[in-house]
């Protein structure tokens, strides 16, 4: 295990160095001039020339690039060409947004997905197992916006049990009040993301329950539910862990669209943000820290995985990984 | 500046460009009745599409930092009334001299900054040469280059040379902040003289206000003012409508008009905007080099009918440049008739019976695609084949205002007194009429506003003659409020939003 750690671990630098590079030439590539964002209409040559100076994009590429990750590895995200402000405390005030959204949303759908999943499978011939299935696949088909605008209308502005966007200007230090501004958010989130979660858990379920070792362990004097607990979930766990990996991480790099939806100061606004006044430094960082991330769940995920099944470890059924 | 494109949700944040082309500002007055008891320690809120980039007006902050700083947190030697006027504010008064090139202005007493310190000429000094300095990218800084010298000959007195004679400087220094040359770096903080001193930003989300106790006047009528920042109409729409925010500065999507028109809990008001929308020609280019086929082109456009699709009847018709609110307005909405029939008269005169083709470069957000559509189908009627090419404001930036690449496109131009552009014959659309650039500059060197204001006139009625572009309309001021708050400006000219009178009961 510790031989597989430290592979992996390896493996996940490298990753993070690869992408790196590539998220650095690919913003390059994007048309248009960040000068342009930072000079009035009508400015001079010599003032856009003046611009880029300031905030060095005339010099070589390389050079932008090693300057770029000399400052990451001292944990510094260099400064905003807009604001001049530094880009790392910001990020870090946006996680503040971005994190609790994420982590409640898939929490919330993870408790409702996994038992909703289950049932659906067990009980599939049963009325409300064949509506849990249907619910699900519509569910697989909303797009979050589509569901957030409506549980702003019917929630926010119609019930005012919400407010329909926004944070709090002093974010958590009022906590009941940043809760209530995240509640609608994760409430969407955690609904879409369950849809599709609750699908996996199902098949997985299924797959299970027609197993030659649950047909054993009932042979021998199981129960249905001790047989379940003691070798059907572990064995359901091993392809849902990397569904939910996958999910976590498409929650975070989606937040995005949700943080639109509700006007929420996160990562993903700071993002879209960044890239429309082609602010480098800005986009550079907020996706170096997704690709971070990204990168660690599925890690977490590899490790998760190997801890719940041995065969993985051992290379007996699935082979060396 | 003049042109400006960020209006319209997220796609339009990509216009930063022209974002930054700062905007002018217009005393405004108190609108708006308010019920109840006034609480003098309310906190309003006020929804906002434009947050600021940062704050320093000099240092490209948008049209945000105009929105929410100018004359709350910052304040200038004068400030601009809602009809246009100029009125002393931190200058008590003011001589000229008999050539008009020096101007020597005497400080308000007892005027101290938010952190206290008092206010005298080195401050003033400090901040017109900020905002002439090489690395400024004030929107102002062209119209105020013509500063020589500001010599400070006591703490109380402030004596400015032009190199030029400018009719326009005391208007033109009402764009500028007076800030505390102590303060260092204005990117995050500010220090000014204003009814309210900056309180906590938190970037992406909101910008608060405090009022400030030791301000000389009259006290700021509400404890608190946040500015709270969302990325679409529609958002900001469900923010009132659930009582996240008071009031909306400006109301961008006419639709949802109806569901605060007929709700007692909101007030709907609507002013004079400055914003025009523009089919600018490229005067430069073929066909449009001729008169006669630009005249026809605005004579075939029912503008009216546009105005009745995109607003539903908000806004007003103008027949050039010039909005209501500037001092050298005229009605000549007569100068440029909806008439077919003349359009096609025009065309044949102009040697082009059977209509010509062009491209129409039309920014990607609202609400260009839909005049587009509207114009090309007009067009169609008298034999013009329009192809609508849709760029995204950056493109729009580098291929029209810079390069000058196109035949005609769409834009808005915010500012009021921009009609002297067209005395410009190298500005994007390469209007070149001699007699006009030697009218502007002639009113530019007035001696008296009268003389300046007949002079611009002239311009007017010519550029609308000569229908050097098709002045689509005005866009209406939409302000929708809860009926809790009163004391808001109305009109809110450019782009300034004067919080200090708003009151919340």
């Amino acid at each position: 295990m510790a031989r597989y750690l430290l592979r992996r671990s390896a493996l996940l630098l490298l990753s993070l160095g690869l992408a790196t590079v590539v998220l650095f030439i690919l913003l390059r590539m994007l048309p248009g001039d960040p000068a342009n964002a930072l000079t009035a209409v009508g400015a001079t040559d010599e003032q856009i020339a003046a611009a880029r100076a300031a905030i060095g994009s005339d010099r070589p590429l390389p050079e932008q690039f090693t300057h770029w990750t000399g400052q990451l590895l001292r944990g510094d995200f260099g400064n905003s060409f807009v604001s001049s402000l530094p880009v790392g405390p910001e990020i870090a005030t946006r996680l503040q947004v971005t994190l609790p959204l994420t982590a409640a949303a898939f929490l919330l759908a993870v408790l409702v997905a996994v038992p909703a999943g289950f049932i659906a499978a067990h009980r599939r011939h049963t009325w409300y197992g064949t509506l849990l299935s249907g619910v699900s696949q519509l569910g697989i088909a909303v797009p979050v916006f589509w569901l957030g605008m409506i549980l702003v209308a019917v929630l926010a502005v119609n019930a005012r049990w919400f407010p329909s966007g926004g944070f709090p200007p002093d974010g958590w230090a009022d906590p009941a009040e940043a809760v209530r501004s995240l509640a609608l958010p994760v409430i969407t989130v955690a609904l879409v993301m369950s849809a599709s979660l609750i699908r996996y858990v199902r098949s997985a379920a299924l797959d299970v329950l027609g197993s030659d070792y649950l047909r054993t362990a009932r042979a021998l004097g199981g129960t249905f539910g001790g047989a379940m607990w003691r070798h059907g979930l572990r064995n359901a766990s091993v392809p849902v862990i990397s569904v939910l990996g996958i999910e976590l991480a498409s929650t975070l790099l989606g937040a995005v669209v949700v943080e639109s939806v509700f006007a929420l100061p996160g990562l993903g606004s700071q993002l879209t943000t960044g890239i429309s006044q082609h602010d480098y430094p800005v986009i550079q960082g907020v996706l170096f820290v997704s690709t971070l991330a990204v990168l660690l769940i599925g890690f977490a995920a590899d490790v998760v995985q190997r801890f719940v099944d041995p065969r993985l470890r051992g290379g007996l059924a699935g082979g060396a990984r | 500046m003049n042109t400006r494109s960020v209006r319209y949700a997220l796609p339009a944040v990509t216009a930063t460009a022209l974002a930054l082309t700062l905007t002018a500002c217009g005393g405004a007055p108190a609108g708006g009745t308010g019920s109840g008891k006034h609480n003098p320690d309310a906190t309003v809120s006020i929804g906002s599409l434009y947050e600021p980039q940062n704050l320093d007006n000099t240092g490209g902050g948008g049209q945000g930092v105009t929105e929410a700083l100018h004359g709350n947190v910052y304040e200038g030697l004068f400030r601009l009334t809602d009809t246009g006027k100029t009125e002393p504010l931190l200058a008590a008064s003011h001589q000229v001299s008999p050539d008009g090139l020096t101007y020597t202005f005497t400080l308000r007493d007892g005027v101290t900054f938010h952190s206290g310190k008092k206010l005298t000429s080195a401050d003033v000094k400090y901040s017109l040469e900020r905002v002439i300095a090489p690395a400024s990218q004030s929107a102002r800084k062209k119209n105020l280059s013509v500063i020589k010298t500001v010599e400070t000959p006591d703490p109380k007195t402030v004596r400015v040379t032009l190199s030029q004679k400018s009719i326009s400087f005391v208007y033109n220094l009402s764009y500028v902040w007076i800030v505390n040359s102590a303060a260092g770096d204005l990117r995050a903080t500010a220090d000014g003289t204003g009814p309210f001193k900056l309180g906590k930003w938190t970037r992406g989300s909101s910008l608060g206000l405090d009022r400030f106790t030791g301000y000389r006047g009259t006290a700021a009528a509400s404890k608190k003012v946040v500015y709270r920042y969302f990325k679409d109409a529609a958002a900001l729409n469900n923010a009132l409508l659930s009582n996240g925010v008071d009031l909306v500065t400006s109301q961008q999507s006419p639709d949802a008009l109806d569901r605060f028109k007929n709700n007692p809990a909101y007030k709907v008001t609507e002013g004079d905007s400055t914003t025009k929308l523009l089919l600018a020609f490229n005067d430069k280019a073929k066909p449009f080099t001729d008169v006669k086929v630009r005249r026809a082109v605005a004579a075939a456009v029912d503008d009216k009918k546009l105005l009745e699709s995109v607003w539903g009847g908000h806004g007003k018709l103008i027949g050039s440049m010039v909005p209501p609110t500037d001092p050298w307005y005229e009605d000549l909405t007569g100068t440029d008739p909806y008439d077919p029939a003349l359009a096609k008269k025009l065309l044949a005169e102009a040697g082009y019976a059977d209509g010509f083709t062009f491209t129409l470069q039309t920014p990607s957000y609202d609400p260009h695609p839909t005049a587009a559509t509207f114009i090309a189908a007009q067009l169609a009627k008298v034999g013009i084949k329009v192809k609508i090419n849709t760029i995204t404001p950056d493109e729009w930036y580098t291929k029209v205002y810079k390069n000058k690449d196109f035949d005609a496109t769409l834009q808005e131009h915010v500012n009021d007194r921009d009609l002297v552009w067209y005395g410009n014959p190298d500005f994007y659309w390469g209007y070149n009429n001699p007699q006009v650039t030697q009218w502007v500059d002639e009113a530019e060197r007035s001696t008296t506003p009268a003389q300046q204001t007949e002079l611009l006139k002239k311009v007017n009625r010519t550029t609308a003659q000569e229908a050097a572009s098709e002045w689509l309309y005005l866009y209406p001021q939409i302000v929708v409020a809860s009926s809790k708050v009163s004391g808001y400006p109305l009109n809110g000219l450019n782009s300034q939003f004067h919080a200090f009178d708003i009151k919340k009961s």
